[in-house]
């Protein structure tokens, strides 16, 4: 299909108004622009500006209503955006209606015709297509090889299982060729399990297809098991793109860290010593503090008689201006717990601390998962490897958690 | 704390409890309803003119008769047209009911419903008021100097036909709007996107999903023709006359038991036969379902 | 829903479907401006503006008896389908006995059997019974006619119905009797006065058997129009439609908002 046999669709009669297929694998698949979509006063969509390669597995990632489902639908021609342009393999498709787009989709409930049989859904596309009958039937079965359901063809809809019919429903998105493959959360209405493996296979089969792909879905776990480069979506809005572990290690903002893995926040307001006047002052070690840029004050984030060293390069990224309201953003797993008041542990400038008393600890056969209560109530994780040296602590111990610097992100923090 | 008392609570299948209080209407179905039509049956084979050792010579009177026959052709003829004008109109109507608006959808419900349940002989009434040579159709047409002389449209299967489907109509409507209103708009999206221009995703996917209404609303429409009276005897023409009329004016007019539930039977006997032939494709628990939905 | 792409075609969809709206509408609608005519004749539009065929309808003896008997068979008619409508669908909803099914297709037979034949069916049947031409023969036949619209009305009611609502009156200490009167009864009575309703209107409007259980002593409105309007073309018969319609729209309007208020579990 894809790759593989390029020369056969390229065989098929020009179909008018069709878009003529790119030879250049430079030039993006699919771009957006300024792509937005209202309902009355409300924006489901808000001004989305994406650029997708060939080939590239791409996630769009949010919690629902946030607008990932809208601007797929707007991509396949369904909804008609209200401002901002659609360009598939280059080509505008402000007016290119839905059964000329060439993109495949897989629906939500799959959408497999109830009437027709496994193999007359697969060949439908092709059929509307006016493909020759032999033709048909050889890119049938080879849709029905791809995934693994050969000899099924004749089944009905009903009489295959959940996985079973998803499957279907990508073979019959695959078998045309399309440019763009959308799918729209197709995994779930699925166990878990079946889930897990279902992610994998789709991600190789993609794979082996060169295809590009637009995948919807509300589970960050599976977007970063399955996409190449991911897209935060928030209240109609990218709020950050990136590769998985960019997300995860760099969040542009507070939204984005909570919603990928889990985070520890820490607010409280941002500080700035000095400029050139003060160097060296405030801080108590010296060499090593915040001289990346050349300028030589510290920033921080202070709450409740309580003050965080925040790195250099984070406060350089986040830009932000004395005495704004800002959070550190810690993974659990990059805070260290360690005995009450500082016994044993030289503090480095560059290391944090916070004090807290234990609430829980959780076994969990290859970690541990501890729960802090800090002294203003909220609540703090740290995760630790078991059998990583680490001191193991019980509930009711007072204790002190450390971190570096550089492991904590600074983000501003809006405020709800 | 008030005591639990040691009635049993009736739940479960309860054979007794609830089943006795369908006895009262059934007793009273099978003597008002039910009896009366045993009582027709058996008049046919026991009713006649003149005294005779056949029990079916009525039927034979009856079916010897080149009249007759043309009669029951003519009521299944009617039945049919009627069915096939009703299909012609209610289907697009049913469509139109699913892609509008809720609001304006049930606006057209009520449009299909207020004449289902107004007075049949009002409805056939107005009808003749219009078609009338002095009614609004022929005096529209005779002022607008359209024709000179008014049409004949009363008394004719036209006129027939136009009282019938109106009628008719929601029985037709119904039953396919409930069948396409479960037909998940996914669908023709899905063929939409896999490349099918609007018409071919219509034909290849909605169509089909929609046929099990369709039957359904057929079914209906032709099994309530069969049997209508009041239409066709004030609408038609004596060559229109359908097997009801026949069975009133034997009774009405001739007293002749014999042959009047002669024909009544054979009436009975085509519709449960139509009714149990269409019970092979459709399911009948869908046909009447659609009517609750009302 | 998608975006529209096709115009000229939902358009022509619409035109189709505002016509058979007009048919639907129209025929039944005309007659009402006809039964205000001043005219002896019935003319479209009609001349003149006078109420004096509703006179005519209310004192001419033949038209305001009808009116009364019409009236008088359906209300007994819609109290006696009522109540034995609710009994079946109670015992078919609610019971297990062999043979339901069968039971239920009886119950609902009237509607799918030619009206002709129950027709003469009962005038031969009621004769022998000295029942027919009076109201307890009528009244027997609508009753018979109109208990299938009660059963849908009460089992879609029955059916919608939470029944852990029953189970909790019982657990409180409620026997069968009062958990049906004091609960069941409350939720179902919108699809009860419903049924009732569509039952009176079926006695109302019913024709073909009345035009045979009737007699020159006792006859109700549609018979008598069904008279007339083979022989004479009087106006009155307009006005006699107009109200005939008139009392039917008023009552499913009646129906409707009854059924509206049933309480959303």
């Amino acid at each position: 299909m894809f790759g593989a046999s390029l020369g056969a669709a390229a065989d098929w009669p020009d179909r008018p108004g069709a878009p003529d297929r790119p030879d250049r694998p430079d030039r993006p698949a699919l771009v957006l622009r300024g792509l937005a979509k209202s309902y009355g006063n409300v924006a489901a969509v808000d001004g989305v500006n994406l650029e997708v390669r060939q080939g590239e597995f791409i996630t769009l990632l949010g919690p629902s209503g946030s607008g990932k489902t809208t601007t797929l639908r707007m991509i396949a021609g369904f909804l008609r955006q209200s401002a901002g342009t659609i360009e598939i393999d280059g080509v505008d498709m402000s007016h290119v209606p839905p059964y000329r787009r060439d993109v495949g989709m897989i629906f939500q409930n799959y959408a497999l015709f109830p009437h027709m049989t496994a193999a007359q859904n697969i060949a439908f596309p092709l059929e509307m297509r006016q493909a020759a009958r032999s033709e048909i039937n050889a890119q049938v079965a080879e849709a029905l090889a791809l995934v693994k359901l050969d000899g099924l063809g004749d089944r009905y809809p009903r009489q295959l299982s959940g996985g079973q019919q998803q499957r279907i429903a990508f073979a019959r998105a695959v078998v045309f060729n399309p440019r763009l493959l959308l799918m729209d959360e197709p995994l779930g209405a699925l166990d878990k399990k079946l889930r897990e493996a279902l992610q994998l296979e789709v991600m190789h089969i993609s794979r082996q297809l060169g295809a590009t792909v637009i995948y919807v879905t509300h589970d960050q776990e599976e977007a970063l098991v399955m996409s190449d480069r991911i897209a935060i979506f928030n209240k109609g809005q990218i709020e950050q793109l990136g590769r998985g572990d960019d997300l995860y290690d760099h969040p542009a903002s507070l939204f984005v860290a909570d919603f990928i893995g889990e985070s520890n926040i820490l607010r409280g307001r941002f500080e700035r010593d000095g400029g050139g006047a003060e160097s060296g002052s405030g801080s108590g070690g010296d060499s090593g503090s915040s001289s990346d840029s050349g300028s030589s004050s510290t920033a921080w984030i202070s709450r409740d008689g309580w003050r965080w060293r925040v790195g250099a390069a984070q406060a350089e990224r986040a830009g932000l201006v004395n005495g704004m309201p800002a959070a550190l953003i810690v993974r659990p797993e990059r805070l260290r717990i360690v005995g009450a008041a500082g016994a044993g542990i030289a503090m480095d400038p560059e290391v944090n601390a916070v004090e807290a008393v234990v609430r829980d600890a959780l076994y969990l056969g290859s970690m541990r998962r501890y729960e802090l209560a800090l002294a203003n109530g909220e609540v703090v994780k740290v995760r630790n490897q078991v059998g990583g040296g680490e001191a193991v602590w019980q509930p009711g111990d007072p204790v002190r958690l450390v971190w570096s610097a550089e492991d904590a992100v600074l983000v501003p923090d809006p405020g709800d | 704390m008030p005591r639990i008392t040691g009635r049993r609570v009736s739940g479960g299948p309860s054979f007794n409890r609830w089943a006795l209080l369908a006895v009262p209407p059934i007793v009273f179905l099978v003597a008002f309803f039910l009896v009366p039509l045993i009582v027709v049956s058996l008049r046919s084979v026991t009713d006649f003119p003149k005294p005779t050792g056949d029990a079916l010579a009525n039927y034979s009177r009856f079916f010897a008769s080149a009249a007759n026959l043309r009669v029951l052709g003519n009521t299944f003829w009617v039945a049919a047209l009627s069915t096939v004008i009703c299909l012609a109109l209610g289907y697009p109507y049913a469509y139109l009911m699913n892609i509008v608006r809720p609001r304006l959808a049930g606006l057209l419900l009520i449009a299909v419903l207020l004449p289902f349940w107004s007075s049949l002989l009002v409805r056939t009434y107005a009808w003749q008021v219009i078609l009338r040579d002095t009614g609004i159709i022929n005096t529209f047409l005779l002022d607008a100097k359209v024709i000179e002389e008014p049409l004949q449209l009363i008394r004719t299967t036209l006129g027939v036909m136009l009282g019938m489907s109106q009628v008719l109509l929601p029985f037709m409507v119904l039953p396919i709007y409930a069948v396409m209103r479960r037909i998940d708009p996914e669908y023709t999206r899905a063929a939409a996107n896999l490349g099918a221009p609007p018409f071919a995703a219509f034909r290849r996917v909605f169509l089909p999903l929609s046929l099990p209404g369709v039957l359904a609303g057929s079914l209906l429409v032709f099994v309530l023709a069969l049997g209508f009276y009041i239409t066709p005897a004030l609408l038609g023409s004596p060559k229109d006359t359908m097997i009801s009329q026949f069975i009133a004016s034997a009774i009405q007019q001739r007293l002749d038991w014999g042959i009047g539930s002669t024909m009544a039977v054979i009436l009975m006997g085509l519709t449960l036969a139509v009714l149990l032939a269409a019970s092979r494709v459709v399911r009948l628990r869908d046909v009447f379902g659609s009517l609750e939905e009302s | 829903m998608t975006d529209s792409w096709l115009q000229p075609r939902r358009l022509l969809l619409a035109a189709l479907g505002a016509l058979t709206v007009f048919f639907l509408m129209a025929p039944t609608i005309v007659v009402v401006p006809m039964s205000f005519t001043a005219s002896n004749a019935l003319t479209f539009p009609p001349e003149g503006f006078s109420t004096r065929w509703y006179e005519k309808m209310l004192t001419d003896p033949q038209w305001s008896t009808g009116f009364v008997n019409s009236a008088q068979v359906a209300v007994l008619t819609a109290m006696l389908a009522t109540t034995l409508g609710t009994l079946a669908a109670l015992g078919t909803v609610r019971g297990r006995f062999p043979g339901r099914g069968a039971i239920n297709a009886l119950i609902l037979s009237p509607l799918i059997v030619p009206v002709i034949i129950i027709a003469i069916g009962m005038f031969s049947v009621f004769v022998s019974w000295r029942v027919a031409g009076s109201v307890v023969g009528l009244v027997l036949a609508h009753t018979s006619l109109a208990v299938p619209f009660v059963v849908v009305n009460v089992a879609t009611s029955l059916r919608t119905m939470d029944r852990n609502l029953e189970l909790a009156a019982q657990g409180l200490g409620a026997g069968p009797v009062r958990t049906f009167r004091r609960i069941t009864l409350p939720l179902i009575l919108p699809g009860v006065l419903a049924g009732g309703l569509f039952a009176f209107i079926t006695s109302w409007d019913e024709v073909v058997v009345s035009i045979f259980l009737t007699s020159a002593r006792f006859r109700t409105l549609p018979v008598e129009m069904w008279e007339q309007v083979r022989q004479v073309v009087d106006p009155t018969v307009a006005a006699v439609s107009t109200t005939l319609l008139a009392v039917t729209t008023t009552v499913l309007l009646l129906a409707f908002v009854v059924r509206r208020q049933a309480p959303v579990p």
